[in-house]
């Protein structure tokens, strides 16, 4: 039987390769996913937040840090690049339910994406948070590296803003089909995009899993929402901060 | 699986080189959905080999964020004493953001399909709107 010491040093070899950030990952989101199947797929048992609450919890009790799990939960992160680029398969399957809406569409977006901006900014300057912190909140409709992006140009916290941008995608992947249902709003096609532009990859993982013509315009709105976050927030945040914040 | 993946690499890869060349404030994921979109849209047999793999990687999904959501261990410091103002935002920014959405389609949204073969198809998607969000 190994020594108590043998087997900490173990534990102290093992935290500090990437294996150990890549199987925690795993296991958790096994977990999770197993226990959103057994509550019937019911939104309010998101598979992101409870992974994300077991990782958290793992590391806080064995006091790893982000960092070194981050070192093996980085090749996991980084397909999150080809899953971006593989979204135009659902879209070009509905292409002609898109070409048919496209004024509709393109209304909803635009509408949606500046009420996300000024709504968010807005929100945390009542609620009496700092310029950093509104900045930060700006962009978080929009998918990972957008917003983190545009966080940054604007001297935001990018590590806060993607922590900010997850949020936004569990509560609206969590919450919208209570809203949709109140709303009396029932075709796929619309639920789905208003959840990819309020709440990007999340929101649209979560429409494929009710159906696929849903995630295929969630896939859209959350594509678009990021290409128009990146350019009205430069316009709109300078404006909204002056007026809550000063020059 | 391996020729599908190598497609989407190469879109992504073709995305940050043009995000890159062009100094682009929208990431090289995003240009690349697009520009595969198109290149779907041209060729249906491309659409045949890379449709699988596809939707294999977009049915975990969520899977991909779990480790930037985990960054929370790290940056929860820095909202202290603000916890207010981000579950404003949080909350009420969403809720305000997917009503705005929906209400502007649902006003503009061109209901019926035109071919009448769609009536089934039609009629079971609404069926299944009723338990999905």
């Amino acid at each position: 039987m190994p020594h108590f010491y043998e087997l900490s040093s173990i534990w102290v070899y093992l935290s500090a390769s990437p294996l150990m950030g890549l199987t925690l990952t795993l296991c958790a989101y096994v977990v999770a996913f197993s226990i959103y199947r057994r509550l019937g797929f019911s939104p309010l048992a998101n598979p992101v937040a409870m992974a994300i609450a077991m990782i958290v919890l793992i590391l806080t009790l064995t006091g790893t840090s982000y960092q070194s799990y981050f070192s093996g939960a980085q090749f996991v992160h980084f397909l999150l690049g080809p899953a971006t680029v593989a979204l135009a398969i659902p879209l070009a399957r509905q292409v002609q339910r898109l070409k048919r809406n496209f004024v509709a569409l393109m209304a909803g977006l635009l509408a949606g994406s500046a009420t996300a901006i000024v709504s968010s900014i807005s929100l945390v300057a009542l609620f009496g948070g700092g310029r950093p912190l509104a900045v930060s909140a700006a962009p978080k409709s929009a998918t990972t590296p957008i917003a983190m992006a545009v966080a940054e140009t604007f001297d935001g916290l990018p590590a806060l803003t993607a922590v900010l941008v997850i949020s936004t995608g569990i509560f609206g992947a969590i919450s919208a089909r209570f809203l949709f249902n109140m709303l009396r709003i029932r075709t796929p096609e619309i639920r789905g995009f208003a959840l990819g532009v309020a709440s990007h990859g999340i929101g649209t993982a979560r429409a494929f899993q009710v159906n696929a013509e849903m995630g295929a315009f969630a896939g859209l709105g959350m594509g678009l929402n990021g290409v128009l976050t990146a350019v009205l927030t430069p316009w709109l945040l300078p404006r909204i901060t002056a007026w809550f914040y000063g020059a | 699986m391996l020729f599908a993946f190598a497609v989407l690499l190469i879109f992504q890869c073709l995305g940050e080189a043009i995000s890159h060349a062009l100094a682009l404030p929208v990431p090289g994921p995003v240009i690349g959905m697009l520009l595969l979109f198109v290149a779907l849209l041209v060729s249906p047999a491309l659409m045949e080999r890379v449709e699988a793999t596809g939707n294999a990687l977009l049915s975990h999904l969520s899977l991909l964020f779990v480790p930037a959501g985990a960054g929370i261990l790290a940056t929860a410091s820095t909202v202290q004493g603000h916890w207010l103002a981000v579950l404003a935002s949080l909350v009420v920014g969403t809720v305000l953001t997917l009503t705005v959405t929906a209400l502007v389609l649902r006003l503009l949204w061109r209901d019926a399909l035109p071919e009448p073969a769609a009536t089934g198809a039609a009629q079971s998607a609404s069926a299944s709107a009723v338990k999905g969000d």
